[in-house]
């Protein structure tokens, strides 16, 4: 019945970020109707469905993982590792095609996923967790300043602003699939490792003893987590916070299974970011805010929520 | 014969064992602490990656996937701790049992989150959700911790008519050495990672354990060692 509400929200979040603003529409000839909704709105929706639903179940794989509800892309600074491959591809290198910028994002997200490994251990408490999460984030976004200060472009800084705070504006159907192809492969592979995922709730040792390869499941959540995270921040920019959320209200779907919760979290999190691109077209305000920004005021107080309950939880 | 393992060792442990065990034996395992009894059930279920022989029924279980090593063992850790506040009933179904299993009177408990359960009812709930899956062989490490007196006695026997059953078979580390005298066919002393001695009988046990039986008790023969003393 709840997966049944979230899917028609889904499709109506959808439909409402191809459709609204509404009023711009009717007045169009059809064929700049047909232009402004294939190359405008429906990159932008599809960026968000696919970049949502990638942070959902990344999200939900890494709190999977580190059997910890507060790992997710962002606190974990794998999204930061990701804005640091690409702006060193980007400018440091010069390369500014889609696929160079892919590369050199997934490789910074799995350098930054790496580097939490080794950090934090397999099984992290959630102040090692966020402690290493911490600053892997400011050493990645020290190198990012470091490399757009280094650039020979002087417009590096003024360029990288908006795509840094997250963006979905303005890209086209090709960059869509760049970021959308990869994410949708990382999240089917995922999917895959759902029910080893909930046998490692009972444990490393449990899941092991049940015939499962600890530890290239651990490999496989960090490559496709470092993928799908890795193109879309490559296209779109660092979006914070969903990959948080999103898995949190998820496991309420699958009476706290962790990895069963991927689909829905990578559904919550496509709604999430749909709904998040529609507050910042629909917000009159005169000037766009980065989607980046939207998130970050909705998440940063549900986290601060969150440490709380679960401190209080701990000590009770 | 039913288990057979040798030259079993698991990277960076210092351990080293062979063991045999029948069909219908309930073998404990006893030893102080740091002896190797984690080490040999761990090596025996496949964790942390173990080399040397063994069979189960002529089948290496390491070679076996999820689908079917549950029906062949199944591993009860020590800790108690789990990180999800999963519901009972879906905890047993994980380990690939039925969790209708009713031996251990859980009805009342199976609906429940296992983060609101006492330590000694989630002890319950993790016990069935090794032995829900009816397995060859039993690998359980201090099942009878955090039970209250009555709930040891019956987890004894519920072990005990579970390998009754036929085909089956149990190797249980344990600190209590009367439970242990009890309820075991058998008693492997394990000191330093290796299968010392046989039994509690013998000589050497008083030098493992540092203590002696004294009619019904047991009481300790030299204090316990000092480790900035030694050599």
């Amino acid at each position: 019945m709840r997966a049944a509400l979230l899917l028609v929200a889904l499709a109506l979040a959808f439909a409402a970020s191809i459709l609204l603003p509404f009023g711009l529409l009717g007045s169009l000839d059809p064929d700049i109707l047909w232009s402004l909704i294939v190359e405008l709105r429906l990159p932008r929706a599809l960026l968000a469905l696919a970049y949502g639903a990638t942070l959902g179940a990344s999200g939900a794989a890494v709190q999977a993982l580190f059997a910890n509800p507060l790992a997710s892309p962002d606190l974990t600074g794998t999204t930061s590792g990701a804005a640091l491959g690409a702006v060193v591809t980007a400018y440091l290198f010069g390369f500014a095609a889609p696929v160079a910028l892919s590369i050199g994002s997934v490789v910074g997200a799995l350098g930054a996923l790496a580097l939490l490994l080794a950090l934090a251990g397999p099984k992290a408490e959630t102040a090692t967790l966020l402690l290493s999460g911490l600053a892997i984030s400011a050493l990645a976004g020290a190198l990012t300043t470091l490399a757009l200060a280094l650039a020979p472009s002087p417009f590096a800084f003024y360029d990288a602003y908006d795509w840094l705070m997250g963006s979905l504006i303005d890209r086209s159907l090709e960059q869509a699939a760049f970021a959308g192809l990869p994410a949708v492969l990382a999240i089917a592979l995922l999917l895959r490792l759902g029910p080893a995922l909930d046998r490692l709730s009972l444990g490393e040792e449990v899941a092991q003893s049940l015939g499962h390869d600890v530890t290239r499941l651990r490999l496989w959540v960090i490559c496709l987590t470092a993928l799908g995270v890795g193109a879309c921040v490559a296209i779109c920019g660092a979006i914070g916070f969903v990959g948080l959320v999103a898995p949190i209200f998820a496991r309420r779907l699958t009476r706290g299974h962790p990895g069963r919760a991927i689909l829905p979290a990578a559904l919550v999190g496509a709604l999430l970011l749909l709904v998040a691109d529609l507050a910042v077209r629909l917000a009159p305000l005169g000037r766009t805010l980065p989607i980046g920004v939207v998130t970050a005021l909705i998440g940063a107080p549900f986290f601060l929520w969150l440490v709380a309950h679960m401190r209080w939880r701990l000590a009770s | 014969m039913m288990l057979e393992a040798s030259n079993l060792s698991l990277p960076g442990r210092l351990f080293d064992a062979s063991i045999r065990i029948a069909e219908g034996e309930l073998v404990c395992l006893v030893g102080p602490n740091g002896s190797g009894k984690t080490s040999l059930l761990h090596a025996l279920a496949g964790i942390a990656g173990p080399s040397g022989e063994m069979r189960l029924d002529g089948i290496d279980p390491r070679t076996l996937g999820p689908a079917r090593r549950p029906g062949f063992l199944t591993y009860l850790p020590a800790t108690r701790d789990i990180a999800w506040p999963l519901v009972a009933r879906d905890l047993i179904a994980l380990g690939g049992g039925d969790a209708s299993f009713a031996a251990l009177e859980l009805d009342r408990l199976l609906d429940r989150r296992v983060d609101t359960l006492s330590t000694g009812e989630r002890s319950r709930v993790l016990i069935a959700r090794a032995l829900a899956p009816r397995p060859k062989l039993l690998l359980l490490d201090e099942p009878t911790a955090n039970l209250d007196p009555l709930w040891q006695i019956r987890l004894m026997e519920l072990v005990r008519a579970e390998i009754g059953r036929g085909g089956r078979a149990a190797l249980i580390a344990i600190h209590d050495l009367d439970a242990a005298s009890r309820y075991a066919d058998r008693i492997i002393v394990m000191r330093e990672g290796r299968i010392a001695a046989e039994g509690l009988d013998g000589p050497q046990v008083a030098d493992i354990f540092g203590i002696e039986r004294d009619g019904a008790e047991w009481r300790a023969v030299r204090a316990p060692a000092d480790p900035r003393s030694s050599p």
